[in-house]
């Protein structure tokens, strides 16, 4: 196994483990507030969409040329990289408030129960409310399933790398049934986030028709050159800011929009 | 119109997401890197440095915004 497919791999589980840990929040608030039955139909649909998606994108874009491709994925891949990046950063320099499971089950909870619920009827709620979050949080994953695949032509790799990570968050939501508050999402996040940037400029650079000193092996080098600059950006940001580490808990000061 | 304007501002917020100036960075970078590629130069740098730059003019935004707050405002963080 090469040193890309390892990254591919990484990247692909890692994403798909943030993003499944927020979606099961939704689905968990809702199940023990409103019932089970309605929320995992909600989760059914969801997932079948999600699987609609990457089954006609996944060949679909395999007919597409290899440098038009690379352009396009790349240029997707620095985007989304970038804001997973950014949020990581700021919050690791305590200019956004960490993203807190416990506190979006709360949240999740007491709005579900505010809402009424007919007894022993279709809870269209509960279905709503959790196929639109596995929905939203899968988009993402499918995105970076299909785009990574289809560039390496390992569209099976990344899709065992995704349901490995569904795997992992399942088993561990059903063992404490409860938000999984003590994954470490944010350092997660910094990870996704230098990793889908250093792909995407790998890949966005050798679509624009330029080549990389070195080839493929100049991943070696772009990844943790993007982590080395993230984190300075972190130790600087503090300074500039002057907001000591300790900022960075939940619940502190949000900025930056989000 | 509005499940029209509902459908483009999902895939704005789904793509461009909290800051729309890095999704300019990048596709500057691309087209600075296009452009020197197809003159023959070495252009394998412009993606990464319009892009950092990019993410640094952004985090750079926020921190002075919450430094001013904190100034204007008085009580601070």
């Amino acid at each position: 196994m090469t040193a890309g497919v390892v990254a591919l791999v990484a990247a692909v589980f890692l994403a798909c483990c943030v993003e499944m840990v927020e979606a099961t929040t939704i689905v968990l608030a809702i199940g023990l507030t409103r019932g089970w039955r309605s929320g995992l139909i909600g989760v059914g649909v969801a997932l079948c969409v999600l699987a609609v998606i990457v089954a006609a994108l996944g060949p679909a874009l395999s007919l597409v040329p290899i440098s038009a491709l690379r352009l396009v994925v790349g240029a997707l891949l620095l985007v989304f990289g970038l804001g997973w990046l950014r949020s990581a950063i700021l919050r690791a320099a305590g200019l956004k408030s960490r993203h807190d499971e416990e506190k979006a089950f709360r949240d999740q909870r007491s709005e579900a129960a505010a809402v009424s619920l007919a007894p022993r009827a279709f809870d269209a709620y509960g279905f709503t409310v959790c196929f639109k979050g596995v929905l939203l949080e899968g988009l993402e994953v499918a995105f970076i399933v299909v785009t990574f695949g289809a560039n390496q032509g390992r569209i099976l790799d990344a899709a065992l790398a995704a349901a490995a990570a569904v795997v992992v968050v399942l088993a561990a939501a059903l063992l404490v049934r409860a938000p999984l508050a003590k994954v470490p999402e944010n350092t997660m996040k910094f990870a996704v986030g230098a990793l889908l940037t250093s792909f995407g400029m790998f890949w966005g650079t050798e679509g624009a028709g330029a080549a990389w000193p070195g080839g493929d092996a100049a991943l070696l080098v772009i990844i943790p050159a993007v982590l080395a600059v993230a984190l300075a950006m972190v130790g600087w940001l503090r300074q500039v800011a002057g907001r000591p580490p300790a900022m960075a808990q939940p619940g502190a000061v949000t900025a930056g929009g989000a | 119109m509005k499940p029209v304007r509902a459908f483009a501002v999902f895939w704005w917020d789904f793509v461009v997401g909290d800051d729309w100036h890095l999704a300019v960075a990048v596709v500057a970078g691309l087209a600075l890197c296009a452009l020197l590629a197809q003159a023959r130069v070495a252009a394998w740098w412009a993606t990464p440095a319009l892009v950092l730059a990019g993410l640094w003019v952004s985090a750079h935004r926020v921190a002075a915004e919450a430094r001013a707050r904190r100034r204007g405002g008085g009580a601070g963080g």
